[in-house]
Parts: C-alpha cells; sequence; structure tokens
C-alpha cells in the first residue's frame, strides 16, 4: 500500500536526521568547531574522515552531525511558532467572523502576496546574524497557510450540531474553539506543519548560504554550502554531504507528511446504501 | 395488453466488497412491475432498496456488484448488456430520480440546456428543437414561467423546483420506468403532495411505470398498488397497499405500523407508548444467520435462527418470508 | 416584571428577528428579513409545544433566540419571571434553564470526545468538582436515557444513529435543565428506531419534569407528543391552539393544507390542495401572508395590514380575515 511506504521511508529519513542530531555530540569524530587542522585540509573521504574534510581540515562528517541540530531546531521552533499563529488567527477569524475575520484575510493575503523568503530576509536584514533571530525570522513568514486551513475548518466545524451544543451548554468562545474545534482541525494542521518544517530547513540553508542565518564557524548545512562553493570542482565533497543531508530531511519531512496526510485525511466513513 | 409484466426482477443478488470477503447486500429479491404500474418498495437505511433501482438502471459501482439473478426489461434481459447498450436504454427508456436534485443536476449548465440535451441525445434532435421540447417539459411539471426558467442555474431554483426540473428530465424521452428514489425527502411537506401528485398525474398520462422509494410507509401505500417491504436486502412481505396497514403479516411490517404515529391515532386511542421494535438494523456485514430479522422479532423461536425462512403465498394475494406469520 | 402565573415556564413577548440583507460598501440598499416578526407563546410547566411549518417560517429562528444563541431585535422571553434575552443573563444561567436535543445525532456529537468527556464538561464547567458526584450524576443520566453505564468510555462512532441521539439527550438533561428544545429529534432516524427515542422523550418529560418545545415536520409525531401546538408561517403564527383543536378542527386555511398534505395511506385523494412556495421573505405579500397560496384567499386578504391573531375560541388563535366565513372542516375549491 502506497500510503504506509510514504509514512515508513519519510518517518525513517526524519528519524535518520533526528538521531543524528539527537547524538551528535556522540558520533561526531571531533568538535565540529574547534576541529580545525590545516595539515588534514581538503582530504577526500577515507576511514578516517568518513565525508572528507574542509579548507580548514574540519571533520566533514562531525560537522553534518552537528549541523542537523541547527536545522531540526530551526525546523520545528519556527514551524511550532508560525503553527501558533496561523491556529490562533485563523480559527478566531473562521469562529468570529464579522471585522475581525477581514482583518485576518486581509493580513494573511499581504502575507502570501510578499515572498516569505524575502521577507524573512529583511527581518535578519535589521536583526543580528544568529539563532534566535533567525526562529524569529522563519518563524513570523510562513503561517499563512496554516491560517487559511484553520480558518477554513472552523468555518465548517462551526456549524455543526456539537459546537452548537456546547455553546447551548454555556461553553465560552476560547473553550469551544479549543475543546470542540481544535481537536478536530489538528490532522490536516499537523500535515501542513510537517511540510512546512521541511519548507524551514531549506529556508534557514539558503539564508544561511546567504550568510544571513548561521554565522561560520557554526556548522549551519546552508552556511557549510556557502563556504564550500569555491571548492565545488576541486573537493566537490565539502558541498556534497551538507548539500546531502538537506536533500534527506526535506525529502523526509515531505514524504512524512503525505504519509500523515493519508492517513489523517480521508474521512473513511463508510456511506450507507 | 400483453401479459408480459414491463420489468421482471428474479433472484437478485448485489455484494458489497469489504476487503475481500463480499457481503450479499441485497439477496433473493424477485418482483415484477406491469406497464403503467406504481410499485413500492419500503425499508429502512441499509435495506438494500435503493442499491436495487441502481442495479436495474446499471449503474452499480465497486464495492457494489451485482451478483445474481436475471433483469428482465420489456422481455430482454438486460443484466448483461455492454455500457453502451446500457447507456442508449438509460434516460431513454429507463430513467431515475434522486432524493436530492441538486447534486443530481449540473451546476454550471442552465436547466433548460439539460433538459433539451435528453432530446439531443436519445431522439435526435437538433438544439433548437430541443430548446423548444425543453420549454413544453418545463410547462408539463407546471414550472411558472417555462420560458424564463429554462435559462435559470439549478442554484436559483427552490428544491421543489429543481426536484420538478429532474423529473422534467426523467420523463423528457417518454420512458417506460420511472424509478423514483425518495423523491420528496428533502422537501416540505406541501411540497412533497404536489410532486407527488406530479408523478401520479403524469405516469398515468404518459403510461410509465413508476417503482416508488421510500422510508415513508405511509406514502408509499398512497403512491402504489403494490408494495414490498424489504429488511437486510430481503423483500420480506409483498402485498396489495391497503394491505399492509390493515393486515400486515411479517413481525417487521406489524411492528412498523404499530410504531408509526399515525395522524389521528391520538385522538382515537389517547397517548399511548408506541409499539417500540428492539435493537438496531444491522449493517451488511454482520446480517444474522437464519431469518434476518430473528434478533428484534419478538416472535422468534429456535427455527428462525437457523433456517432462511422461505417465501409463503398468502391467501389473499401477496407473500410474506417468515417462518411464523399470520 | 411581568405577571407570571406560576404555571407558566416561558413566555414569549412580542418577539421580533430581524436579519440584514446586503449593506456594506458594495451591497447595495441594506434591507431586513423578517424571520420572526412579532411572535407571542406560552409554556406551561410540563407542557410539549410542537412548533410546525414550512422551511424557512421561522420557527427554527425562534427556537435559537430561546436558546439565546440569536439575539432578538425586539421582544421579550421570559423564563421564570426573568427576561432572557437581557444581554445580562449570562450563557451559563441560560445553560442550566434551557437546553437543546439535535437533528443530526452524528453531526451533534464531538467524534474526538467520549460520552464520559460529553457529559461529564459540561458538569464540570458548571462547577461540579467532586469526582464522586459527577460520576453519579453521568450513571443516573445514562440510566435515564437507556443507556449502560459502561458506554461512558466509548466514541460515538462506535454507536448507532438511535444510541446516538439518547447519548445527545443526556448530554441536554446532564445540567437538569427545565425547557428542553427538540429541533426534529427522530426525523434522522430509522423508521424502526423512531417509536424508542419518541417514548423515551415523554418518560423523561414525566420523570424529569421538563417542558419541551419540539419542532417537526412530521404532523404524526407532533400530534403524538404535543399538548399544544403552533402552525408559523413567514415569521408568524397563524394558528395556536391545543392538539385536539388544530388536528381535529384546524381553522386556518394553512393548518388545514398542511395536514392534508401528509399521504393518507388510505386513501389517495386529498381535500385540500394548496399550490406554490413560502414567497420571498425580502418582499412578502401585502396583507394576509399567505393569500398568494391560499384557495380561500379573497380580496379583503390581499389589502395591508398582516390580519391579527383572533381568539376563536379557548385558547384557540386564528390569523385569518375570513376564519367566520369559512367554517371547520368544509373548505371550498378555488
Amino acid at each position: 500500500m502506497k500510503f504506509r511506504a510514504n509514512l515508513l521511508i519519510g518517518g525513517a529519513l526524519f528519524g535518520l536526521v533526528v538521531i543524528a542530531g539527537l547524538f551528535a555530540p556522540l558520533l561526531a569524530h571531533t568538535d565540529p568547531v574547534m576541529g580545525a587542522n590545516l595539515m588534514n585540509a581538503e582530504l577526500p573521504p577515507d576511514t578516517e574522515f568518513w565525508f572528507g574534510t574542509d579548507a580548514q581540515g574540519r571533520d566533514i562528517y562531525s560537522r553534518v552531525l552537528h549541523g542537523a541540530r541547527i536545522s531540526l531546531t530551526v525546523g520545528i521552533v519556527s514551524q511550532l511558532i508560525n503553527t501558533v499563529i496561523g491556529v490562533c488567527l485563523g480559527l478566531s477569524a473562521g469562529y468570529w467572523g464579522g471585522w475581525w475575520d477581514d482583518f485576518v484575510s486581509g493580513l494573511t493575503n499581504l502575507m502570501l502576496a510578499i515572498p516569505s523568503l524575502i521577507f524573512a530576509l529583511a527581518i535578519m536584514a535589521i536583526l543580528n546574524p544568529g539563532l534566535t533571530s533567525l526562529l524569529i525570522a522563519l518563524g513570523l513568514t510562513n503561517w499563512s497557510f496554516t491560517c487559511r486551513l484553520a480558518r477554513a475548518s472552523a468555518l465548517s466545524l462551526k456549524s455543526q450540531g456539537y459546537v452548537q451544543a456546547a455553546k447551548v451548554l454555556g461553553y465560552s468562545d476560547v473553550r469551544i474553539m479549543l475543546t470542540q474545534l481544535l481537536p478536530n482541525m489538528l490532522g490536516p494542521i499537523i500535515v501542513i506543519g510537517t511540510l512546512g518544517m521541511g519548507g524551514a530547513v531549506l529556508a534557514e540553508a539558503s539564508l544561511s548560504f546567504l550568510g544571513l542565518g548561521i554565522r561560520p564557524p557554526y556548522p549551519s548545512w546552508g552556511s557549510m554550502l556557502s563556504d564550500a562553493r569555491d571548492q565545488i570542482t576541486t573537493a566537490p565533497w565539502i558541498s556534497i554531504f551538507p548539500g546531502l543531508a538537506i536533500f534527506v530531511t526535506v525529502l523526509g519531512l515531505n514524504l512524512l507528511g503525505d504519509g500523515l496526510r493519508d492517513i489523517l485525511d480521508p474521512q473513511s466513513r463508510t456511506r450507507r446504501a | 395488453m400483453t401479459a408480459q409484466p414491463l420489468l421482471e426482477v428474479q433472484n437478485l443478488r448485489i455484494d458489497l466488497a469489504i476487503g475481500n470477503a463480499r457481503f450479499p447486500a441485497v439477496q433473493d429479491v424477485s418482483f415484477t412491475i406491469e406497464k403503467g404500474e406504481t410499485l413500492g418498495l419500503v425499508g429502512e437505511s441499509g435495506c438494500g432498496k435503493s442499491i436495487t433501482a441502481l442495479a436495474l438502471i446499471g449503474l452499480l459501482r465497486p464495492p457494489l456488484s451485482l451478483a445474481g439473478g436475471t433483469i428482465r426489461f420489456n422481455g430482454k434481459d438486460i443484466q448483461n448488456l455492454s455500457s453502451a447498450e446500457m447507456r442508449k436504454l438509460r434516460g431513454n427508456r429507463i430513467s431515475m430520480i434522486f432524493q436530492e436534485p441538486m447534486t443530481a443536476l449540473n451546476p454550471l449548465s442552465p436547466v433548460g440546456r439539460q433538459i433539451a440535451e435528453m432530446f439531443v441525445l436519445h431522439k435526435g434532435a437538433t438544439w433548437k428543437e430541443a430548446e423548444r421540447h425543453a420549454i413544453e417539459a418545463l410547462a408539463s411539471v407546471r414550472v411558472p414561467a417555462p420560458d424564463r426558467r429554462v435559462k435559470d442555474y439549478p442554484h436559483q431554483l427552490s428544491g421543489g423546483m429543481r426536484q420538478r426540473v429532474m423529473i422534467a428530465i426523467a420523463l423528457a424521452c417518454g420512458p417506460d420506468l420511472l424509478l423514483a428514489d425518495e423523491p420528496t425527502t428533502a422537501l416540505d411537506v406541501t411540497v412533497q403532495a404536489e410532486i407527488l401528485d406530479l408523478i401520479r398525474e403524469l405516469s398515468a398520462a404518459k403510461g410509465t411505470a413508476v417503482l416508488m422509494i421510500s422510508h415513508d410507509l405511509g406514502l408509499i401505500a398512497n403512491m402504489c398498488r403494490r408494495v414490498g417491504v424489504m429488511y437486510a436486502g430481503r423483500i420480506v412481505e409483498h402485498r396489495a397497499a391497503e394491505d399492509i396497514f390493515r393486515t400486515p403479516s411479517h413481525p417487521y411490517t406489524k411492528g412498523l405500523v404499530a410504531s408509526l404515529p399515525l395522524l389521528g391515532a391520538r385522538a382515537q386511542h389517547g397517548q399511548k407508548r408506541l409499539q417500540e421494535i428492539e435493537g438496531v438494523v444491522p449493517p451488511v456485514a454482520d446480517f444474522p444467520v437464519g431469518c434476518r430479522f430473528n434478533p428484534r422479532c419478538y416472535a422468534a423461536t429456535d427455527v428462525c435462527h437457523v433456517d432462511d425462512p422461505a417465501v409463503t403465498e398468502l391467501r389473499h394475494g401477496g407473500y410474506v418470508r417468515c417462518h411464523h406469520h399470520d | 416584571m411581568t405577571e407570571v402565573n406560576q404555571d407558566t415556564i416561558l413566555k414569549v413577548e412580542d418577539l421580533a428577528v430581524h436579519f440584514p440583507v446586503g449593506g456594506g460598501l458594495l451591497g447595495g440598499p441594506r434591507r431586513f428579513v423578517h424571520a420572526v416578526d412579532g411572535v407571542d407563546l406560552e409554556l406551561k410547566r410540563g407542557e410539549c409545544l410542537g412548533l410546525v411549518g414550512e422551511s424557512g417560517c421561522g420557527k427554527s429562528t425562534l427556537a435559537l433566540s430561546i436558546l439565546g444563541l440569536q439575539k432578538p431585535t425586539r421582544g421579550r422571553i421570559v423564563v421564570n419571571g426573568h427576561d432572557i434575552a437581557d444581554d445580562s443573563v449570562g450563557r451559563m444561567t441560560r445553560a442550566r434553564t434551557t437546553q437543546m436535543v439535535f437533528q443530526d445525532p452524528y453531526s451533534s456529537l464531538n467524534p474526538r470526545q467520549t460520552v464520559r468527556k460529553t457529559l461529564e464538561a459540561p458538569l464540570r464547567l458548571h462547577g461540579f468538582n467532586a469526582k464522586s458526584e459527577i460520576d453519579d450524576r453521568i450513571v443516573d443520566m445514562l440510566r435515564h436515557v437507556g443507556l449502560r453505564a459502561d458506554v461512558a468510555k466509548r466514541f460515538p462512532h462506535e454507536f448507532s444513529g438511535g444510541q446516538r441521539q439518547r447519548i445527545g439527550i443526556a448530554r441536554a438533561l446532564i445540567l437538569r435543565p427545565q425547557i428542553v428544545v427538540l429541533d426534529e429529534p427522530v426525523s434522522a432516524l430509522d423508521v424502526s428506531i423512531r417509536a424508542q427515542i419518541i417514548n423515551l422523550l415523554l418518560e423523561l418529560k414525566e420523570t424529569l419534569s421538563l417542558s419541551y418545545i419540539m419542532i417537526s415536520h412530521d404532523l404524526g409525531v407532533v400530534e403524538h407528543m404535543s399538548d399544544k401546538v403552533a402552525v408559523m408561517y413567514l415569521g408568524r403564527i397563524v394558528e395556536t391552539g391545543n392538539w385536539k383543536t388544530i388536528f381535529s378542527t384546524p381553522r386556518h386555511p394553512y393548518t388545514r393544507a398542511l395536514i392534508e398534505a401528509i399521504p393518507d395511506p388510505f386513501k389517495q385523494s386529498r381535500g385540500m390542495k394548496i399550490v406554490g412556495e413560502i414567497p420571498n421573505p425580502l418582499n412578502p405579500p401585502a396583507g394576509c401572508g399567505f393569500n398568494p397560496r391560499c384557495p380561500e384567499a379573497r380580496d379583503l386578504c390581499r389589502v395591508p395590514p398582516t390580519p391579527d391573531l383572533e381568539a376563536i375560541g379557548a385558547d384557540h388563535l386564528v390569523r385569518c380575515r375570513r376564519v367566520h366565513e369559512i367554517s371547520a372542516g368544509k373548505l371550498t375549491a378555488p
């Protein structure tokens, strides 16, 4: 069955990245920042340096492992911020309607009209480069899809009998949103969140590549790629392995998102004849 | 009039596939419809009445499939027709109307065009002739100002008007048989009464036979001369309409008749507790062994849990499928 | 404060709900649909009031106002001597007085909540904290609606339609309300299940001393359950009286048409037919709202204003100018 394959492969790939990130200090051979040794510069992969070394002679294998920590942190935390913003705005807009809905919908459309990476670039240009700024920049720029989804779900769910019943039972609006609407829209939101995490990992890599994200010498996959630009023909392994890591993470997250969608989405209620 | 009935269904069986298992959603269903006659099929959700109609018109789709029996229409077996041959029959000789006309009508096309299409498709009319026929057809279902209404889109019409349009489409080619599946369930009672009158009058005028399907026993008895009561995929009782209410024979029919709060009953007998039928309608995958009504039946004995009751002809016409019928 | 009879639990006075249509920046002229237009009702303790009429007649809007889900444009809704149309009466107070049973047992239960959670959450919200008391109330309520206590840990999809409706009834009654609005309580259920729920509702009315307002299009059910019946058309009550009067000697042509429209299993012909559908409420006809469809309509029926509700017998009110000319039971063809 197709959906199981999506879920399994996606889960396995993403699981691999999570394990790499969690146990990076144990799995790494050298310190990713301090391990520079110009004697070993630009060595191709061998039994000692599995992924080879970079221009400063740092072990790329160790740096890729540590890079997973940064990518995962950025992906998970920024997407969590996005999800919270998107759900709060979309859920309340759909449920309350009126001027608040007009305002939120307008804001969402505005956000969708601005390319989120450019927006994040602008925020990063104002803030100092670094992990916290990156989380803020990516966390504030990618909530519009979640917001739209939450709004649409709230609109369709609020006419359900159990929502009416909750009102009649005296529930406050906030309680209705949290206990009646939110649990019933969570499935698709998790899917969007998972897919968004892949996007955030890519965005982090792009920003770091441009020098506006994680600054060297910290081992972000994006900044590693950026460093490796000049040696791409002479020492391709310096760019291949961080690139591969990004590829595996994003692919894993996208497959996982697709797999979750197949499980969570179809209301497999069979109709009686 | 020939002796041959318009439609003769024998031992119809429809299977429902769940995973690799197949369950008989409809089994041993046999009935005939004479030319111009109105036959009623009554039953609850899941009893198989709607899929029986779909089988007649060749519209069963997986997980449902025709698994046995013969369907003889105008003396010709139609259960094995190719889809091209079935298409020629469908809409032309046999047509169907549904509960919710909004989903059966194309929302992007004016209703006049949807009616006209039938004349172009089945009668080879030009679009110009067909448009004129469409106005006549709308007038025949008593839509006011039909020459203006033909330009309306389905969402511009009320539920009752949409059902009239559906009837106009269904009767456009003067079919021999109209399948009406809960045609008034979504409508208000006053509109329902008008639609029922319309079906009654038009079918009488054009000699169209009708298979009327509903969960409403009163409506079926009102509309039809003969009635088949379905339960869990079988016709459990087949009687003249007036006998169903006066002398029901199957315990299920008796239960239904006694459980209905009929208009006027309270004035006669006071506010009595309604007679209840215990239990719930079983799902297709869970039909009981023996008589399928046995878990809910007050008269069930050991034999009912083992043997499937055969058909017993009743003295005053009709038949019943019960070990302990009156 | 209005004079209130001890037996009167609910009094609706001159209630109106007008919805704005159009208006705004681009919406063209702002107009109002008079969904409910000057309704007076009285519900006595232990009574069941049947509200009947075609879709769009305003019966649902009226019920929503009584539940506090729809703010009335004008008028008073007095429960136990207190006007609950007033904003100062909160959802919580209303919740303990008025509850609702929904039509569709499938969409009216939260699919992610167990039966226990469905019943426990409102109790906690209304200040019940002791686990033993909550348990007792839940078990007691499940027993009242004919369910075993062990169903509490199950989710809605594990139940049949009839059982779900029992859970919906338990939820409506868990706060011990006095008035319950029943919105088509059996029409979404299988025919063979309806009798169970009707019997249950009538039983609970006695054992828990409830008063019902029931909306239904099934006149058989209305006749069986109601003590009093109000027939609505275009936002107004056109006839009201006790069930026997309404069903045996209806006087308004619309009431008669509704009753005649029920398919009679024993005869095919109908005594009285009306044609057409409810007019556009944005543009109601002048005079009596029913005149375009009424076989009895004469010129005087087409003259404004709208006819008044007129008492023609004990508790029997009819809104028809020709009520004295058209005698009960005999209707002329147009």
